[in-house]
């Protein structure tokens, strides 16, 4: 897993509630058996139209998308199906951070333990940053904060992080290792059942 | 914390009966996994990363997979050769055959009794009993939850912590308890308990909650109305959903495969008994749904939320969730559900593929007709459910009505096998999701329980089916 201690990037906002993760990802795309290339189908459907062609309303399809690594998502983000390919999607095409006011459980995890930060924000702070679409703002993870713009200059805010999520995202941390460095509890648990 | 005397909730007995080590400080907790089911969609990659590290599975015998996501249902040609949507959907179906062989697991592949839906497939063996932690890489393992058992869907990466470990590192979960008061009314089945359910407390009211559903109608749920429950809990945004053991588990269980035997089993069914919450115990939310209240549901937007009776009226369309939601539906708000034509019907996935499901689709269909102008499907959950539905002659009644009685998997459920519903097209179905594009490119799904799909399949409409001998006549 790379490491992310500090970005500053553009803003992607995708304002629809519940996205779920066969928006971002259908599920006719899940019989890859790697998950490297998978940003060329995040959002398919939304990005073309019924015969196939880019759709001209889907902000995934401006040309700034490709450069945005902040996605601001709806209320509820990448609820439904626990596919990982999902998380996978997202940071394939660009993105290394995703904020919402509510992200769902398992795509929460499964974006953590990929390297692909997610931030859950209070509603005052969501809505202000879905009107900053297309503006960079700066995410400091050692810190936990977000720098936004504002009317007097930068404002900055603190988000809540989960202190294992963090201390792994900053260093790159595998957590795999952290499980196998418990061999020994693991053994003795497995002894008593 | 609670001393060891306190009631404890089902949650809390099995959190800590599995903690390999308790959360502290910055660090979650490690859970012992006691049942790790894998299918071939989300595990390719969980198995690399044991090859890359040159690591075994840690316990293949807790270990046990299934093909189900990507798999035909339709049987093979002449030739014997099965007719995969695509080369890809058949390379990850065989590269699940070669990571059981090469690490050592069992896999109920072509060939077995018990191939089919994973989530069907556990239970239908005795695999998942009660006490036990349960995951797959598959949001709807909430569904083994109906026995009693901790059990919520994991990411591939995690996948391989299961796999490599046997354990993973979880942050508990806050508790909610559903009750339901008093019994379901006639005709009324546990999906649309389920739906009722998501609609009160919306898509993402159990986010961050495991769920235990109570009361006297879950209680009076067989263990595969049971089952339907726990499987849509995801679809409010909890992880697990769960039932107190009881009798009614326990009946189940005897027999099966993996269920103990002769004495064992007597002295299992007793500890499984006591895999229930403690009088007095306390939940972090508590919610009150009246039983009697619930009438068949149906959805008609594109989240499980987004559901109303089938005598109902469609919502005015006053958010944009529900403006987008009407208009990919081909819908108009204010307009009446019953009598709205459908085009596809679909009987089947871990929601309702069982044998229960089938039964009361059969019950319906029986000596009716599908409508001309829809194509109904019915999908067994497993082979195990296609040979007792076929000893009870259910397939005959689906055959004799016009519909398809197809080869056990997942299917139109998430349309990744080349079984979908054509773009524009309103399907009924009695899977679990109605997100858009989930049945296909522009698909658009309702779901309902196998009673309200199969009554929808004969009327041609949406129909309440306590209804169908007004307008289909009698069986």
């Amino acid at each position: 897993m790379e490491a992310f201690t500090r970005l500053t990037g553009a803003i992607l906002a995708l304002p629809e509630e519940n996205i779920d993760t066969d928006q971002i990802i259908p599920a006719r795309f899940l019989t890859a058996t790697r998950f490297e290339g998978l940003g060329e189908h995040v959002f398919a459907d939304w990005r073309l139209d019924g015969n196939g062609a880019p759709s001209q309303d889907c902000p995934m399809n401006e040309p700034r998308a490709e450069n945005s690594s902040i996605l601001v998502a709806g209320r509820n983000f990448g609820c439904g199906s626990s596919r990982e390919h999902a998380p996978y999607a997202l940071m394939d095409f660009g993105f290394r951070v995703v904020i919402s006011s509510e992200i769902a459980d398992i795509f929460r995890n499964n974006a953590l333990n990929i390297g692909l930060l997610s931030i859950v924000v209070p509603q005052s702070l969501h809505a202000r940053l879905l009107e900053l679409d297309g503006q960079e703002i700066s995410v400091d993870l050692e810190a936990c904060t977000l720098s936004v713009p504002g009317a007097g200059g930068d404002e900055t805010f603190s988000f809540p992080m989960d202190g294992f999520a963090r201390h792994c995202l900053l260093r790159g941390m595998d957590r795999l290792d952290f499980l196998l460095s418990y061999e020994t509890a693991i053994k003795q648990h497995e002894e008593r059942l | 914390m609670p001393s060891p005397e306190a009631p404890q909730t089902l949650f809390e007995k099995l959190w800590r009966a599995h903690e390999v080590r308790a959360e502290e400080g910055d660090a979650p907790a490690i859970l012992y996994i006691d049942l790790h089911l894998v299918h071939e969609v989300t595990s390719p990659q969980g198995f690399d990363v044991l090859r890359a590290r040159g690591i075994p599975v840690r316990q293949p015998s807790r270990t046990l997979a299934t093909l189900d996501h990507s798999t035909p249902t339709s049987p093979p040609d002449a030739s014997g050769r099965l007719h995969y949507v695509t080369e890809q959907a058949q390379l990850q179906v065989e590269t699940l055959e070669r990571n059981c062989e090469a690490f050592g697991i069992e896999l109920q592949g072509w060939g077995s009794r018990h191939r089919g839906i994973v989530h069907v497939m556990g239970p239908e063996i005795g695999a998942t009993q009660p006490g036990m932690t349960v995951v797959c890489g598959d949001s709807h393992t909430s569904t083994h939850g109906a026995f009693g058992a901790l059990a919520f869907g994991i990411g591939t990466t995690e996948v391989g912590y299961v796999l490599a470990t046997q354990c993973l590192l979880q942050r508990k979960p806050r508790t909610m308890r559903i009750h339901f008061d008093g019994a379901l009314g006639p005709g009324v089945s546990a999906k649309d308990m389920a739906l009722h359910t998501i609609r009160t407390i919306g898509v993402d009211g159990g986010t961050g909650h495991v769920i235990e559903y109570a009361g006297e109608a879950v209680r009076s749920l067989d263990m595969e109305g049971r089952m339907t429950l726990c499987n849509m809990t995801i679809e409010a945004g909890a992880r697990a959903g769960m039932i107190a053991a009881d009798e009614v588990t326990v009946e189940y269980l005897r027999g099966r495969e993996r269920s103990p035997d002769g004495p064992a089993f007597a002295a299992a069914a007793e500890r499984w008994l006591t895999f229930r919450s403690d009088p007095g115990a306390v939940f972090d939310r508590e919610v009150s749904i009246d039983a009697t209240s619930i009438q068949p549901t149906i959805t008609w937007g594109t989240d499980p939320g987004m559901s109303s009776t089938l005598n109902g009226v469609l919502p005015a369309a006053d958010t944009a969730g529900i403006e987008r939601a009407l208009q990919y539906m081909g819908l108009e708000a204010g307009h009446p559900l019953s009598g709205h034509p459908i085009d596809v019907v679909f009987i089947g996935s871990c929601t309702n593929g069982r044998i229960a499901d089938l039964r009361a689709a059969a019950a319906i269909m029986a000596g009716r007709k599908v409508a001309p102008s829809v194509r109904a499907l019915v999908v067994p959950g497993s082979v195990a459910v296609k040979n007792q539905a076929e000893s009870e002659g259910l397939h005959r009644v689906f055959i004799e009505a016009g519909a398809e009685w197809r080869e056990p998997g997942c299917s139109m459920c998430l349309a990744m096998n080349g079984d979908t519903v054509p773009p524009g097209k309103t399907a009924v179905s009695t899977s679990n999701r109605n997100f858009e594009g989930r049945q296909g490119t522009g698909a658009r799904t309702m779901l309902a329980s196998p009673s309200t799909a199969a009554a929808c399949a004969i009327a041609g409409k949406l129909v309440d089916p306590r209804h169908i001998g007004d307008i289909a006549g009698g069986a």
